[in-house]
């Protein structure tokens, strides 16, 4: 059996073929998007090359789907209560679900929290607020002012079920498509997330890849089957089958996205769990992390003392560098110099992205003596990372942008990977293995065994690979 | 639902556990809503949980003596988040070395407690006094 999987990126449409009965790669090939005026262009340029590394033609595969990150992305806007409670956890099932969360909101939403939502132009809202048989209010108050938005787009209603008839109502006399689901937060501190991220991708599959104009991709194939996230977080799954608990790290050029599959209930005794706890499938993303069009941004971010540790710079000015890089988002970096500062961008990136993502533990001084409160998870005795995106595929400096997402003793309660053994998506797959994952899972398994690079020990890493 | 739904919690550093456990049970027999905050509770932890569960009240739990101090402010911060109006009440070993009770219960009022419980109360008792404050008899 033969597959073929294409990725409709927003600068690249990306296709890679598999005879899945070897288990092997047999083409890859990218083109430049063209979604703003036909999907299927770039689509047909990947699968001519295909043909002419394979000789296969698109009717010699039994399988041709797509993931799409296209068109911005299955961008969602959040809504919750308390912060830290019910919008937190609307957060991350949108997340979760492979979606791009524009902006969250909490408490009741005002008229200018309103235009904002409307000026975002989301794919879809999802409203949460109240444990089942709590709070009515809020969502209450803000379905109401939400039904009044002039957005012809689905809504999910995630919240206090005591409501959803009132809530369901609401929309439907406003003419709006609402969907009514579990609550995110049924119990108090209990996240319930899985039906929401499954309402989720349906409504990506029902509707907005038809309102961004994708479902012309159906002349050539089968369809697209999720979003791009999405698929990368089905293939860290298939590999945590393979390895144990893993983190990912996906450094790109707009975004760094990170993925957990682990527990990550507290390895030390005497630690207190508190807040919220994450999902064990969680995926974060940091929308103002990577190392061309969110260069800047990152820069604002970083420490100057820090940057001084790596860049002299009272040669290069980094501020210019990073603005050159965010007007030229194609740029590849070729002698040192500029290999050397992507490097540098990338170990920021990831550093920080890890950091927001893992658990931390904060320490409290009480009348009864130091207490320790672990929030979200600690992934200490994580033994496995596996990393992709460009900027670090493509990069030689490899030890210095993956330590950024290694346990440092400088910063002993943020709750990284002590000693993790690395693993490099060197031929840039993992979306389409997530994608054949469903397929079949262990084909999936093969593939991640046979093409994902195991580069060995953190710590033994730079003498085995950096020399070579 | 919503009408009897009370937080229940132990503030501060407190671990002691046992006595939250029973008033969660009898609680529940009782045909309350309990949502079980847990011990080493910061007075935030109460009021997100309130604000969520859309609680009518919240009982406050605390053995290990540090119960005032834990407790200064917590009136302000409710009123703050829009609960002013939640019944509030607290339990527990609440003067060590005061052996006035009356002094201990007016200090907790002042600091905007409806109820004081001394150690050794029964949990009837409490009952009793929840569904007479929340109109529920």
């Amino acid at each position: 059996m033969k597959a073929l999987i294409f990725d409709i990126g927003s600068t690249f449409t990306k296709g890679v073929a598999y005879d899945l009965d070897k288990g092997e790669i047999i083409g890859k090939a990218k083109y430049p998007s063209t979604v703003n005026e036909d999907v299927n262009i770039g689509l047909s340029k990947v699968i001519d090359e295909i043909k002419a590394q394979t000789g296969y033609d698109i009717r010699d595969f039994e399988i041709k789907r797509a993931t799409s990150s296209a068109a911005g992305g299955l961008k969602i806007v959040a809504i919750g209560l308390v912060p830290d409670l019910t919008a937190e956890a609307a957060k991350k099932a949108a997340l979760s679900a492979g979606g791009k969360v524009l902006k969250v909101y909490s408490y009741e939403l005002t008229k200018t929290d309103l235009e904002e939502i409307s000026s975002l132009k989301p794919d879809i809202i999802i409203l949460s607020g109240g444990t089942d048989g709590g709070n009515r209010y809020y969502p209450l108050i803000n379905a109401k002012k939400l039904s009044t938005l002039p957005l012809n787009i689905p809504f999910i209603y995630a919240g206090n079920k005591d409501l959803r008839d009132e809530i369901e109502k609401i929309f439907k006399e406003s003419n709006k498509e609402i969907y009514i689901t579990e609550n995110v937060m049924p119990e108090y501190g209990v996240i319930n997330i899985d039906k929401v991220q499954e309402l989720i991708r349906e409504i990506f599959l029902r509707n907005i890849i038809h309102a961004k104009g994708l479902d012309k991709v159906k002349e050539i194939i089968e369809g697209i089957v999720m979003p791009t996230p999405l698929a990368v977080l089905k293939s860290l799954e298939v590999f945590a089958d393979i390895y144990g608990e893993s983190l990912l790290v996906d450094v790109g050029g707009a975004t760094t996205d990170v993925c957990s599959v682990a527990e990550g209930a507290p390895t030390q005794a005497g630690v207190v769990w508190k807040g919220l706890k994450d999902p064990r499938v969680k995926r974060s993303v940091e929308g103002d992390l990577g190392v061309r069009v969110s260069a800047l941004s990152l820069l604002e971010v970083v420490d100057e003392k820090e940057l001084k540790r790596f860049l002299d710079t009272s040669r290069i000015n980094p501020k210019e560098k990073a603005y050159f890089l965010t007007k030229n988002t194609g740029f590849i970096p070729k002698d040192n110099e500029d290999l050397y500062f992507d490097a540098v961008l990338a170990y920021f990136a990831v550093k920080i992205s890890v950091e927001r993502h893992v658990g931390h533990i904060e320490v409290v001084y009480t009348p009864m003596g130091t207490l320790y409160f672990q929030y979200g998870k600690d992934l200490r005795e994580v033994k496995n990372l596996l990393f992709t995106g460009g900027p670090l595929i493509y990069n030689p400096h490899k030890k210095m942008i993956i330590k950024g997402a290694v346990y440092s003793k400088d910063e002993p309660f943020v709750l990284k990977p002590v000693s993790p053994e690395i693993f490099i998506d060197k031929e840039y797959i993992l979306f389409s293995i997530g994608v054949i994952s469903e397929i079949d899972k262990e084909k999936a398994k093969e593939l991640i065994y046979r093409y994902v690079e195991k580069m060995g020990d953190y710590y033994g890493f730079e003498e085995q690979k950096m020399g070579s | 639902m919503g009408e009897r739904t009370v937080v229940l919690g132990v503030i501060g550093a407190d671990v002691h556990a046992v006595g939250l456990r029973i008033l969660d049970y009898v609680l529940r027999n009782a045909g309350f809503d309990v949502v079980n905050i847990g011990v080493l509770s910061s007075q935030e932890d109460f009021i997100k949980a309130a604000i969520e569960a859309g609680a009518r009240a919240i009982l406050v739990s605390s053995l290990y003596g540090h119960a005032e101090l834990d407790c200064r402010g917590f009136k302000e911060k409710l009123k703050e988040a829009g609960l002013e109006n939640i019944i509030l009440y607290i339990g527990g070993n609440l003067g060590v070395g005061q052996k006035d009770w009356s002094e201990v219960e007016k200090k907790f009022k002042d600091l905007g407690f409806h109820r004081v419980y001394p150690p050794k109360t029964s949990p009837e008792e409490v009952i009793r006094d929840l569904k007479k404050d929340l109109g529920l008899e």
